[in-house]
C-alpha cells in the first residue's frame, strides 16, 4: 500500500521539479527566478523525505534540515539583494 | 537575581524540546544537556533577542493557533481548485489594510498569518507602520476581505499582545 | 489502518507539491504565481514530512519526531519568505495583472 503511494508522490513531485525548473529557465523576471528556486528547495526536501521512506534509512533526514536551513537563508539574502543592492550592510 | 541568570524563562524549556528532537532519543542525560544548553544559549545572545512581549490571553491564543491551522487546510484547498481552474478568471487585487496593532511581534505574526492563509500575501507595510498591503489570489469585493481578516486574525492578535 | 493513513498522507502531500508547483509555472503574473508555492507547497511538504515521522516511529519501536522540526521550520519561514519576494516584486516594480496601489492615482494627477 505504501510503496503504491511512494510511487504515485515520487512522480507528482518529480514533475513539480520540472515544472520549477521550467520556471527557473524562463523567468521571465529576476523575482521570479528566486521564487522558483525556493520552491525547489521545497520539492527537493520532500523528494529527499520519500527517499527515507522508500529506503528506510533516517539518514537523509540531517540533509533535510540542512537544505531547509540554508535555502531559507538564501532566499532571504537574494531578495535583500534585490532591495537594498547590497547584503550585508 | 533569577532574571539576569534566567533572561527568557520560555526559551529555555523550548531549547531543551529541540534539542532532544534533534537527538531523536529521549534519555536522562540529553535531557540535563538540553536544559544545558537552553539555559547558556539565551545567556550569550542575550543582546540579540527583541524585549519579551507579555501575553495576556493565553486561551485565546490556543484559540487562534486552532483557527489558523483550520484555515490553511481551507487555504489549500481554496488555492488548489484555483490553481487547477482557468487563470483567466482570476481576479486578483491589492488590498491596503489599515492596522490596529502597533506591536512589532503582532504585526508580524499577523502578516505571517495572512500569508499562509485563504489566498492572500502580504506584500508590504507602510513605513509608518500603519498599513499593510496585502495581495490576493482572488477577490471579488476587496472590501470584505479586509474587514474578514481584521475580525478573524487581528482582532484576537490585539486582545492577546494589547489588551 | 495506519498504513492507509500513512498512504493517504503521502499521496495529499505528493498532490499539494504538484498544485503549488503547477501553479508556479502556470499562472500569468509574479504575484499570483507566489500563491502556489508558499501555500500549497508548504502544506505538502509538511503532509510528507508527518508521514514520514509516523512511518519511523512506528518501524523503529520508539518515536521518532525530528521530522515535526523541519515541518515547523518550513511554516515558519515560507511566509517570511513569501513577503521577502513580494516587497523585492513591488520595489522593481514588477507588471501585474491588477493596478498596483501606486499606479492607480497615478492617471489622476
Amino acid at each position: 500500500m505504501i510503496d503504491i503511494a511512494l510511487v504515485i508522490a515520487f512522480t507528482l513531485v518529480g514533475l513539480a521539479v520540472a515544472f520549477t525548473l521550467y520556471r527557473l529557465l524562463r523567468g521571465p523576471s529576476a523575482p521570479d527566478r528566486i521564487l522558483a528556486l525556493d520552491t525547489l528547495y521545497v520539492n527537493t526536501i520532500a523528494l529527499l523525505v520519500l527517499l527515507g521512506i522508500h529506503l528506510g534509512s533516517n539518514i537523509y533526514f540531517e540533509a533535510a534540515l540542512l537544505i531547509a536551513l540554508m535555502g531559507f537563508v538564501g532566499t532571504v539574502a537574494l531578495c535583500k539583494f534585490l532591495l537594498r543592492g547590497d547584503i550585508i550592510e | 537575581m533569577i532574571r539576569r541568570l534566567l533572561p527568557h524563562p520560555l526559551l529555555t524549556p523550548v531549547l531543551a524540546l529541540i534539542w532532544i528532537l534533534l537527538v531523536n532519543h529521549f534519555s536522562l542525560g540529553h535531557l540535563v544537556l538540553g536544559l544545558v544548553l537552553g539555559w547558556a544559549i539565551p545567556l550569550f545572545t542575550l543582546r540579540f533577542w527583541p524585549q519579551e512581549t507579555p501575553i495576556h490571553r493565553p486561551l485565546v491564543l490556543v484559540r487562534f493557533v486552532v483557527v489558523v491551522l483550520y484555515d490553511i487546510l481551507v487555504a489549500n484547498l481554496v488555492v488548489a481548485r484555483l490553481i487547477l481552474g482557468r487563470p483567466r478568471r482570476l481576479n486578483p487585487v491589492f488590498v491596503a489594510l489599515p492596522l490596529d496593532v502597533t506591536s512589532d511581534l503582532a504585526i508580524s505574526l499577523l502578516a505571517n498569518t495572512i500569508t499562509l492563509t485563504p489566498g492572500t500575501v502580504s506584500a508590504e507595510l507602510s513605513p509608518d507602520r500603519r498599513q499593510l498591503l496585502v495581495h490576493a489570489l482572488s477577490a471579488d469585493d476587496p472590501e470584505a476581505l479586509a474587514h474578514h481578516i481584521k475580525v478573524r486574525y487581528e482582532r484576537p492578535l490585539k486582545e492577546i499582545f494589547e489588551p | 489502518m495506519l498504513e492507509y493513513l500513512l498512504a493517504f498522507l503521502i499521496v495529499a502531500g505528493g498532490v499539494f507539491t504538484f498544485i503549488g508547483s503547477l501553479g508556479l509555472a502556470r499562472l500569468r503574473d509574479f504575484y499570483t504565481r507566489l500563491h502556489g508555492p508558499t501555500k500549497a507547497t508548504t502544506l505538502g511538504v509538511g503532509c510528507i514530512l508527518i508521514a514520514s515521522a509516523a512511518y519511523f516511529s512506528r518501524l523503529q519501536g520508539e518515536p521518532s519526531l525530528h521530522e515535526v522540526l523541519v515541518t515547523l521550520f518550513l511554516f515558519i519561514t515560507a511566509p517570511v519568505s513569501a513577503h521577502l519576494l513580494a516587497k523585492a516584486a513591488l520595489h522593481l516594480e514588477l507588471p501585474s495583472l491588477t493596478p498596483r496601489p501606486g499606479e492607480r492615482d497615478a492617471p489622476q494627477e
